[in-house]
């Protein structure tokens, strides 16, 4: 790969990141202007925005890479992803802009006039940002490994340094812009590579429903990062050096077929025309893989695909860096708007990672082994080869980085919006403490997770979000006997019981096979559990306490409900 | 806007000329909106009840469409082994044509929402555009 040109690509993307946000720069100075860019977007400038900013590492690598790995069931990732804009337009969009919030703790306050109400919100906001950011600098750190061979911490700490420096600098009026444009540039970046191996792979088709799993070109060297369980089905062609199954062994032929235990280290050569060996839990032959129903590797498809819907249907509705980019409406009509361009936007993104991942399953087979699959659109385009092949994937390497860039910088302000009104002074320098701080947190955290796959890290946030602000504002903006004491409840609930899942998932404590594999599969897929608990709760403890409903909810709620035009809109700006 | 927050009580109705506007009109159902009186706060919960229903039901018809699809994919495997121009069905309907209907269900909402307020503003406003005569019966 040539390093060179994809470094320019890299520097490229991240100068145009800075020099667009210092653009915008020029016009921010007034608090509002950091926070809700003084609630004058446009709606199809936002909705690039808003898409720029969703599409993060999760859908720009991890989508293509569930798609290879698992196939069929892993089209459910996009469809959710894009479902959830469908529900945010239906529930929550414009009321949410004509309540007049500046952030969701903002508008938790304003419907329930309640200082408690608004820190539980806070703290929710808080968790779902770092969490997310986790996720993003992980990737970044992935992508800069996979294309340059940089060890793994330079990621975090790159997208961290560019995006501290972004948002100190501009807030929400500037990072409108950057992420507008990131918009465009992502879908580039992956519309390209995929459109140009269509038009490569046009004959003759390889058999991707074969009863084999795919095989490799050419020799292929694989080393295994971490411990890692494969299926092997036809040994043939595969020759290790490292550890397997617990002994040391050196350029030697596997003992036969079945499930084997690559420790890290391990090196794995693929002679030409080998069948790749596949991580244990995925479809092993082309058959199983093209067919819907077979989950995403471990027992329960159904419920996983169920909950996957859950999530993300609902996720987007919680996500605090999507709903503030709605507050930046000037008006309930053009955040519905905005709503539905997002769902065209991201529709046409979305075919793209779907093409990848399928060329992914049948040009970098070898990934599938290992816990990287997450590179694999990092790697597709050397299939290409020649200048072109270079020129893509450095193209590709700037799209990956540009989605790096724009999630975390949206997360970010978003952190940093309700930290500084919410914890300290409200003041412009506040929102840059709190910007820089919410930077570094989740550096530690991105090293110290494992190669946990971007798109379930990411769907688990979702789940989080779900269970908790999900709840707080379908309740909150249409039924008038939510009360404080539900809202917090719930949100506890949602919290712990979602932040529980997590931890259990992330450090794989829990059996696999116990009970059947019910809590395995709960704790990796949890909001189909989680959302109807958190929404029972609030429901349940507002009517145990329904003489505290805020005595003027008929205000609050004509407010929310009216348009515009009748005159009963107030726009709430932070104290400070 | 003309009536601001009048302090508490009923205030004087009054007949008001709004300068660069289609023509001047009766505001006492705004008024009523506005101040919150019981039939205005019947009117929100009227609004409000339209919106909602349109929203849960396109809710409904959309997750239970993709919970279906879902489901059939479980329950009879043999659906996977269809295709259509040589591609597999269930790849055609995940890939590619819920798309469209997902942004198909978000154009209606937004075009029948927008319906309901503007049938909601034509309550409020009264004779709102019939002519320059304040338009009222009572």
């Amino acid at each position: 790969m040539n390093s060179a040109l994809t470094v320019s690509a890299l520097l490229a993307a991240a100068v145009a990141t800075v020099a667009v946000g210092a653009y915008g720069l020029r016009r921010s100075r007034t608090t509002s202007d950091f926070l809700v860019a003084s609630r004058t977007v446009a709606p199809h400038l936002n909705a690039a925005a808003i898409s720029g900013e969703y599409l993060s590492a999760a859908s720009f690598l991890g989508v293509a890479a569930l798609i290879a790995k698992y196939g069929a069931d892993a089209l459910w990732y996009p469809v959710g992803f894009t479902a959830g804009y469908l529900g945010l337009l239906l529930f929550v969009a414009a009321p949410l802009r004509r309540s007049g919030a500046y952030t969701v703790p903002d508008f938790a306050e304003f419907r329930l006039n309640s200082p408690l109400v608004r820190r539980a919100a806070m703290a929710v906001v808080v968790t779902i940002c770092l969490l997310y950011l986790v996720p993003q600098y992980q990737g970044a750190g992935l992508a800069l490994n996979t294309i340059l061979g940089l060890p793994a911490w330079v990621g975090p700490l790159a997208v961290a340094a560019i995006v501290i420096v972004n948002v100190v600098g501009g807030g929400m009026r500037s990072v409108t812009l950057v992420q507008a444009f990131q918009y465009w540039l992502k879908l580039t970046a992956i519309a390209v590579p995929a459109l140009v191996l269509v038009f490569m792979a046009s004959t003759p088709r390889p058999d991707l429903a074969g009863p084999m799993p795919p095989t490799v070109a050419q020799q292929t060297t694989v080393s295994v990062d971490t411990d890692v369980v494969v299926e092997v089905v036809d040994p043939a062609g595969v020759t290790v050096t490292g550890t397997v199954d617990g002994a040391t062994v050196r350029d030697a032929p596997l003992s036969g077929p079945g499930p084997h235990t690559l420790a890290a280290g391990t090196r794995v050569i693929l002679a030409p025309g080998a069948f790749a060996p596949v991580v244990q839990g995925a479809p092993q032959s082309g058959a199983a893989w093209i067919r819907s129903g077979g989950g995403l590797g471990g027992p329960h498809p159904l419920y996983q695909v169920l909950s996957i819907i859950v999530a993300t249907f609902l996720g987007a509705m919680g996500l605090p860096h999507v709903l503030v980019r709605f507050y930046t409406n000037p008006d309930g009509r053009t955040a519905r708007r905005a709503a539905l361009a997002v769902i065209a936007l991201l529709s046409l993104f979305y075919l793209f990672p779907t093409v990848l991942g399928v060329f992914a399953r049948l040009y970098v087979p070898q990934l599938l082994m290992t816990g990287r699959a997450d590179a694999a659109v990092l790697l597709l385009p050397t299939s290409i080869g020649g200048l072109a092949g270079q020129l893509i994937a450095a193209l590709v390497a700037a799209g990956a980085f540009a989605a790096f860039l724009a999630t975390s910088s949206g997360l970010l302000v978003t952190f940093a919006g309700a930290v500084s009104t919410d914890l300290l002074g409200g003041r412009v320098r506040d929102f840059r403490w709190a910007a820089v701080a919410g930077g570094v947190i989740p550096i530690p955290l991105a090293l110290a997770a494992s190669s946990f796959e971007l798109s379930r890290g990411v769907g688990l946030v979702f789940a989080v979000a779900a269970s908790t602000l999900c709840p707080l504002l379908v309740l909150g903006i249409w039924w008038r006997g939510l009360t404080a004491a539900g809202a917090v409840s719930g949100l506890t609930v949602g919290a712990v019981s979602t932040a529980a899942a997590t931890l259990l998932a992330v450090t794989g404590w829990v059996d696999e096979d116990a009970l059947g594999g019910w809590p395995a599969v709960v704790v990796g897929y949890p909001a189909a559990v989680t959302v109807p608990l958190a929404f029972a709760t609030m429901v349940a403890v507002s009517r145990f306490t329904r003489t505290s409903v805020p005595a003027d909810v008929s205000r609050i709620f004509a407010r929310m409900h009216l348009p515009e035009r009748l005159g009963m809109g107030v726009e709430r700006v932070p104290r400070g | 806007m003309t009536s601001g927050r009048q302090p508490s009580g009923r205030p004087q109705r009054q007949r008001v000329v709004l300068a660069h506007r289609r023509g001047t009109r009766m505001v006492h159902t705004r008024a009523e909106v506005q101040e919150q009186t019981d039939v205005g706060d019947a009117l929100v919960r009227g609004l409000m009840r339209a919106q909602l229903g349109l929203a849960l039901r396109l809710a409904a018809l959309v997750f239970g469409g993709l919970a279906a699809v879902a489901l059939a994919n479980s329950v009879f495997p043999a659906l996977s082994a269809v295709t259509v121009l040589g591609i597999r069905l269930n790849w055609i309907v995940l890939g590619l044509l819920v798309y469209p209907v997902l942004y198909g269900a978000g154009w209606l909402y937004v075009r029948l929402a927008e319906g309901a307020e503007q049938d909601f503003l034509g309550v409020v406003d009264e004779g709102a555009g019939e002519g320059a005569d304040g338009g009222g019966q009572r």
